[in-house]
């Protein structure tokens, strides 16, 4: 930590005290190191320390062929693996110039909108959690089962699902799929109404997140943040209006956005977020496409020398995948844009000036996710 | 006879009752609390969705002896850089602060713990308020940042509720006209109603003090988890931990039962003076009958065979209970009533305080350091203050001007309401204000939080 020429004496004169939270700590949601410099409970500014869970994974990618690498990105962001999967899925087939079947795209739409809601939800008890709310974790944690039996149904895992494959999907959706979902999002709007009770007009609720960690759009926008954060602060993107990719341009949703980028109205955004992706799946499941699931792929996938850049809106931010070919089985290099490391960039800007219970009620509204932070 | 026995034969004559009650608050106290948390993590569970503890004896009903066995055989670490003599010395003192409390309480006319101090209530309060020390220095002994700040997050709160908490009492107090905790319930049955009707004010500002004196949630910031690891505990483990623990709950024991004997009418049951309602009498009787019948009803519908035996067993035991509660009906035991039905209505009491509690606990998020201070001394504080002077015109009232004392209680409680509406209001205005004036962040981040 630098120390500044112009640093401001501390309110009672004594010294500024450094306080290391984590790696090993309650509320960094993993394995974040933050060096909190602190005068009495206030934060003077941060340090982020991370890497402790960097495994390498773009290295990875350039020893693998296309296929072999696709369930390593479902290690990233842990709690929304199928996000992942259908970001890398859409990057290879840019590449390769295929496309996978309409049928695919609606099933893809309808598995990467309840992986939202099941991150989204996590998000939510975990940051609720860290404001001291215990139970709305536990409620949470319900709904996401409910979630994860539908995908565990679908391709027999639940959190490193590796739901798709390149060009398609490897599994038809089962018998009952439609059903199953149609009876989870039916029974999602009452769950909802649950946590807006125990959260969204509680005064201390109010209190915690109001005005805290405040981002405007023009510091969201210079540091990168996308996602519920960027949309928090008053900017309408969302890359599934922008630029849309799987079957998101066949339905009609809203996009949240809140006005003062504070966490309380983070919050509402995800919340509303929540329900929107509710109605996609509705709408999704009505008209699923017949046809084939899987488009003209071969077993070896070599697609022509190149690059290509694509990216999805993750329920944490836009992801990315940039894709360099040098037309073998192997990429050249694959380069992940991740939005939990880049959202994580606003913390120290969010934190200054705040009080250390604050700090944790930022690193909660970030949503970030260490595996993919670090890779 | 020797002389030196002669002493210790005096000595155990004039004081055999505080020893023996020492002895039975070391012994069943850690018991209680142990079943408390157990009742904690078991309503937590209910109000969660989930089961709780379930593996240690049926429904868990082991679980805190193998805690506590668990705590005990635990490697005890002492930081390298602790000030091990204090570090030894904090926990023992925050336990003994709240046992020795327990001392002073009536659980009943007959059930006193130790011996009726003139200055009871002082005594309590100003016992328990000692286990602060216990905090602080475990705080300061572990030399670690976590620690320290959930120290000086616990002094500044407990200093603070602790005036709130006391001022409160004192309108109590003016009704009771004594310390004495035998004499205060006695006021209250002789004016034939609880405190708490006739300063409710003061009964809600003494709850929501009590829950920051005790460290609950959502006022649990000296331990609070997700921000300071566990606060002044973070460095303690196995049993100085549990001495801590244990400290925290025979403490919210303490201040429920302060509540119970001050506003809810201490061992009385409803309505004591009022002879239509004696049929009430019977109801600790039909309480845990009723308990028992619903275990039996229960037992066909368990699936294991050892479930089915302990319905019946919990079944048995309440059947055993509620005759000797309903004996006190029968004419020549009741004698056995004031202590008997004494007993179980201050349980009652304290049970149901403990439990708003747990749900409070479980239903609230924390508040922030700086909210707490503000709603301690801009609304808290003031409306105690407020509200001892109103309770003191209103006695002026009743006793020079011949008033009635619900009338006069009324108007002052009502002028009361209205200072806390106002004191709401200039918060809320303070508040906007803050918020609109200035935001927080302090200046442009101009340092590279990637330079290492």
């Amino acid at each position: 930590m630098r120390d500044d020429a112009a640093q401001k004496e501390t309110l009672l004169g004594a010294d500024e005290l450094v306080l290391n939270m984590g790696p090993q700590h309650p509320s960094t949601h993993g394995v974040l190191r933050v060096k909190l410099k602190l005068d009495g409970e206030r934060v003077r500014g941060t340090e982020c320390v991370i890497g402790y869970l960097h495994r390498g994974v773009e290295k990875i990618a350039e020893n693998r062929t296309y296929q072999q690498f696709a369930p390593y990105v479902d290690r990233m962001d842990y709690v929304a693996a199928v996000s992942n999967g259908l970001g890398y899925c859409e990057a290879v087939e840019k590449l390769l110039n295929v496309e996978a079947p309409p049928r695919a795209k609606v099933i893809r739409t309808i598995m990467t909108e309840l992986q939202r809601i099941a991150s989204h939800l996590i998000w939510l008890g975990t940051h609720a959690l860290d404001i001291g709310a215990l139970t709305p974790l536990f409620y949470c944690l319900r709904e996401r089962e409910e979630i994860l039996k539908i995908f565990e149904k679908y391709c027999g895992a639940r959190l490193t699902t590796h739901a798709f494959r390149i060009g398609g999907l490897q599994y038809e959706a089962y018998d009952s799929f439609e059903k199953d979902v149609e009876r989870f999002c039916k029974d999602f709007e009452r769950r909802i109404q649950e946590y807006v009770d125990l959260l969204t007009g509680n005064s201390i609720w109010i209190g915690r997140t109001r005005n805290v960690g405040v981002l405007s759009a023009e510091d969201c926008i210079a540091l990168g943040a996308s996602g519920p954060v960027l949309r928090a602060s008053g900017v309408k993107w969302d890359l599934r209006k922008a630029q849309p990719y799987a079957a998101y341009d066949l339905y009609k949703f809203e996009i949240p956005v809140g006005t003062n980028g504070d966490t309380y109205d983070r919050y509402m955004v995800r919340m509303e977020e929540m329900r929107q992706s509710r109605l996609i799946c509705l709408q999704a499941i009505e008209n699923i496409p017949a046809g084939p699931i899987l488009g003209k792929v071969g077993k070896v996938l070599k697609p022509p020398a190149g690059e290509i850049y694509h990216s999805i809106e993750a329920p944490k931010g836009i992801l990315g995948y940039y894709i360099v070919s040098d037309g073998t089985t192997q990429p050249y290099r694959v380069r992940i844009r991740p939005p939990s490391f880049i959202n994580l960039q606003a913390l120290d800007k969010m934190a200054r000036g705040h009080l250390v219970a604050d700090v944790v009620a930022i690193i909660g509204t970030l949503d970030i996710v260490l595996g993919e932070v670090d890779r | 006879m020797n002389p030196a026995l002669h002493d210790v034969l005096a000595f155990l004559q004039a004081w055999w009752v505080e020893l023996v009650s020492g002895v039975v608050i070391v012994g069943v106290v850690p018991l209680v609390a142990g079943y408390l948390v157990l009742m904690e993590r078991k309503l937590m569970a209910d109000m969660q969705a989930r089961l709780g503890p379930m593996r240690v004896g049926p429904h868990g009903l082991l679980q805190p002896i193998a805690d506590a066995v668990k705590l005990l055989i635990k490697e005890d670490i002492i930081p390298d850089n602790a000030d091990k003599m204090v570090f030894w010395m904090a926990p023992v003192v925050s336990m003994t602060a709240a046992l020795t409390a327990m001392g002073g309480i009536a659980f009943g006319p007959s059930f006193l713990v130790a011996r009726d101090i003139n200055v009871g209530l002082l005594f309590v309060i100003g016992v328990s308020s000692l286990g602060l020390l216990g905090i602080v220095l475990g705080g300061w002994a572990s030399n670690s940042h976590y620690s320290i700040m959930g120290a000086l997050r616990s002094t500044a709160q407990l200093v603070s509720y602790e005036t709130a908490a006391g001022l409160a009492l004192v309108s109590g107090l003016l009704l009771a006209g004594t310390l004495r905790i035998r004499d205060i319930v006695y006021a209250q049955e002789q004016s034939g109603v609880w405190f708490v009707f006739l300063v409710p004010v003061a009964f809600f500002i003494y709850v929501v003090a009590s829950i920051a004196e005790t460290n609950r949630a959502p006022f649990d910031l000296p331990e609070a988890e997700s921000e300071l690891v566990a606060g002044y505990m973070t460095e303690y483990s196995g049993f100085r931990w549990a001495l801590y623990f244990l400290g925290e709950y025979a403490n919210m024991i303490v201040v429920g039962a302060v509540a119970t004997t001050l506003f809810l009418g201490g061992w009385l049951r409803p309505f004591p003076n009022v002879h239509w309602m004696n049929w009430l009498d019977a109801l600790p009787a039909l309480f845990t009958a009723a308990v028992g019948a619903y275990c039996v009803f229960r037992a066909g519908k368990q699936p294991a065979r050892v479930q089915v035996w302990f319905m019946w067993a919990v079944a048995l035991a309440c059947f055993v209970v509620a005759l000797i509660l309903a004996a006190p009906l029968y004419g020549p035991l009741s004698f056995l009533k004031l202590g008997l039905h004494g007993a179980f209505w201050f349980l009652l009491k304290i049970s149901a305080y403990i439990y708003l509690f747990m749900w409070l606990r479980f239903t609230l998020p924390r508040y922030r350091f700086d909210q707490l201070m503000h709603l301690g001394w801009y609304i808290l504080i003031p409306l105690a203050i407020v509200n001892v002077l109103a309770a003191g015109v209103a006695m002026i009232l009743e006793m020079e001007y011949g008033w009635n004392r619900w009338l006069a209680l009324v108007v002052t409680t009502l002028f009361t309401l209205g200072v806390a509406l106002f004191l709401l209001r200039l918060n809320d205005k303070r508040e906007a204000e803050a918020s609109s004036a200035a935001p927080p962040s302090e200046e442009p981040s101009t340092e590279d939080s990637y330079a290492g």
